[in-house]
């Protein structure tokens, strides 16, 4: 054991500046909470983006809303709460829609289907990633990877009368037989 | 490599019974032992002074137990949650089917304990997280058979965070072990000399997630309707409110809505095992690669106690890993430390002369000219604690409040402006020096020793680490 502790001052010796010195150290800050303070500051949101803060010192659970202002779901303000857990970046955060809204990719409980919150998430990627990819979603709804068939199945075939049902999901209005949250602003 | 004539019996040790070759290893040097290295007697006694803990007394953790009682450790601690399952039984092979439904740690400690003469084994049947401080400190080696990634950042966090420089008592190597299936690793862990887990988190492969889409609405494998009926299915109905992966009642919910998700989508082969599996996110584990894993770490244990010959983390390798898919194939390699490691990186630099009193406004200015920071633009936050983060700008106008606030407790200043280290210019709130009243300035309470993060718009990418010492 006693050649594990020479180790350490050698290693000490060599880097002459040397780690902390003097007293104890207290209440490191998580590995979680730094990174997502990286990534917080690193934020690029953009005009149609915000994020919301319930308890400013709880940076790992937020909102995030979205104002697209261009394509089918524009004029709209749909917000997502964010979930982090301690092992983020190793895990991606958890992300949910709060309103029930007509989207191929997002599912009437708010579920979003953006491969980078599931399968291809790495912990290379930060949250802004997510937050481009969730704004995407809005300009380009996919309507290979459905979450919501039946969405999916009217923007490939009938792309007009998706466009119409979007508008009436957003106004409140019911689409199949659903009654949908109004996110008009 | 020695002949028997030269074996020379040493202490009373060898009373109690124990095999002999053991102490040829202890007592006589072979060519890779450290020349500086004393063996012998007295060696031998220290090591059976040494209070090791395994964590996990699993499928590694049996092992581990049997072999470090083996070995000749005599005072063994193991920490484990978990109560015994029938499906255990296969490899864990310190249970019988008399146990299932009891603690793994007391059955593994008794037996170990009655097999190996003058062994001493304490069992913990509880979650590491409830353990103080000085329970850890009390052990010379730690040694983890673990089945989450989460549960050795966490030991991998706390031996680091017990590392008092001052103290060589206080470095406490961590082995670690792991297997999935016929792959595994055993690796070595001095805090802050070798890369520790968290440096080494890339080395963990994510498991395949399967894309919701794929379960919501093509399902190809009896996995995805598992799969669907645990995250869609249950989420919609919530038949109990909330998800016990351990209750028959909860899986066998499950394993009926998967069923009949399978049916609908012609998709034979969900068995209720199945299920249990894709729930709880069973491995399969394979006996043999435990004990392979588990004797590597036990011979690491032993090498460290005893000097013997080199281990992991002392040379040119601190990890070695172990591939049985293709017939076997090992490489021991060099993880390099991460200098920016949240948990061991060197990178946290004092800030000394830092005044309690202060507000938080000042310390940022003093941080903008202070020679080993410079940081002009300084977002910083504390453990739980956001004092103020310049983006984005909700947050920045809800802690905007903050720096006005002093850093440590706060002070109540008399009017005459004598009361301690205030100084005139933040007497009060509404900015009058009028009445005889007392002031009171609310402070954030910080401590002196708290460790701050700061980012920098200047530097992007990038996070430091103070801490910070009040005058």
């Amino acid at each position: 054991m006693l050649k594990i502790w020479s180790m350490k001052k050698q290693q000490q010796a060599e880097n002459a500046e040397g780690a902390a010195a003097s007293g104890g150290k207290k209440k490191k800050v998580t590995a979680a909470q730094l990174r997502v303070q990286k990534d917080l500051s690193e934020l690029s949101l953009g005009s149609t983006m915000k994020v919301d803060f319930p308890d400013p010192n709880d940076i790992l659970n937020f909102t995030l809303s979205i104002e697209p202002d261009e394509g089918m779901y524009r004029d709209g303000r749909f917000t997502f709460t964010f979930a982090i857990n301690q092992n983020f970046p190793h895990d991606p955060p958890k992300v949910q829609c709060q309103q029930k809204i007509y989207h191929p990719n997002i599912d009437l409980e708010g579920k979003v289907c953006l491969n980078i919150l599931r399968e291809d998430w790495k912990p290379v990627l930060n949250l802004n990633a997510v937050i481009v990819g969730l704004q995407f979603l809005f300009l380009e709804p996919n309507a290979s990877d459905p979450l919501n068939k039946e969405a999916a199945d009217d923007l490939r075939n009938h792309k007009e009368a998706f466009r119409q049902n979007v508008r009436t999901a957003m106004a409140g209005g019911m689409v199949h037989g659903q009654s949908f949250d109004r996110v008009l602003k | 490599m020695t002949s028997h004539s030269q074996y020379r019996p040493t202490s009373q040790a060898r009373t109690t019974g124990f095999p002999k070759y053991l102490d040829n290893v202890r007592t006589k040097k072979g060519p890779f032992t450290d020349p500086a290295v004393e063996l012998g007697p007295p060696a031998i006694e220290q090591m059976e002074k040494m209070k090791i803990l395994v964590i996990g007394a699993g499928g590694l953790g049996c092992e581990l137990l049997k072999n470090l009682a083996l070995s000749g450790f005599k005072d063994i601690h193991v920490i484990d949650m978990d109560t015994i399952d029938i499906s255990n039984l296969n490899r864990q092979f310190l249970f019988r089917k008399s146990d299932v439904g009891k603690s793994k740690a007391e059955v593994a400690a008794r037996f170990v304990e009655k097999r190996v003469r003058g062994v001493k084994i304490t069992p913990h049947n509880s979650r590491i997280q409830d353990f103080p401080d000085d329970f850890y400190r009390s052990f010379q080696i730690v040694v983890s058979g673990l089945d989450s990634i989460e549960a050795r950042r966490w030991i991998n966090a706390k031996l680091i965070d017990l590392l008092d420089e001052d103290n060589p008592q206080s470095l406490i190597p961590l082995i670690d072990g792991g297997t999935e299936g016929f792959k595994g690793q055993s690796r070595v862990i001095l805090p802050t000399i070798t890369s520790c887990i968290e440096c080494q988190l890339d080395m963990h492969a994510p498991r395949a997630a399967v894309p919701l889409c794929t379960l919501a609405s093509i399902p190809r494998q009896p996995e995805h309707c598992i799969e669907w009926a645990h995250i869609i299915a249950w989420e919609r109905e919530k038949p109990y409110p909330n998800l016990d992966k351990d209750d028959p009642n909860h899986i066998t919910w499950l394993y009926q809505r998967a069923l009949e998700r399978g049916q609908e989508f012609g998709i034979g082969g969900i068995t209720y095992q199945l299920t249990q599996g894709v729930v709880k996110n069973i491995i399969p584990a394979i006996a043999s690669t435990n004990a392979i894993i588990a004797a590597s770490c036990c011979n690491e244990a032993l090498k460290i106690a005893t000097n013997t010959a080199s281990f992991l983390g002392a040379g040119e390798a601190n990890y070695m890993m172990y591939s049985g898919n293709d017939s076997i194939y090992t490489y021991t390699f060099l993880h390099e430390q991460k200098p920016d490691c949240p948990v061991c990186g060197q990178q946290t630099k004092e800030l000394t002369d830092v005044d309690a009193n202060w507000t938080l406004r000042e310390f940022l200015e003093w941080l903008g000219v202070h020679p080993a920071a410079q940081l002009k633009n300084a977002s910083v936050r504390a453990e739980g604690k956001t004092l103020y983060m310049r983006a984005p700008k909700m947050l920045e106008e809800q802690t905007r409040g903050n720096l006005d606030l002093m850093l440590g407790h706060g002070l109540a200043v008399l009017s005459n402006g004598s009361a301690g280290g205030g100084d005139g210019k933040k007497v009060d709130a509404d900015g009058d020096h009028d009445g005889a009243a007392a002031v009171r300035i609310a402070g954030l309470g910080l401590e002196s020793g708290t460790e701050i993060a700061v980012t920098d718009e200047a530097f992007p990418g990038q996070q430091f680490q103070f801490i910070l010492r009040f005058k």
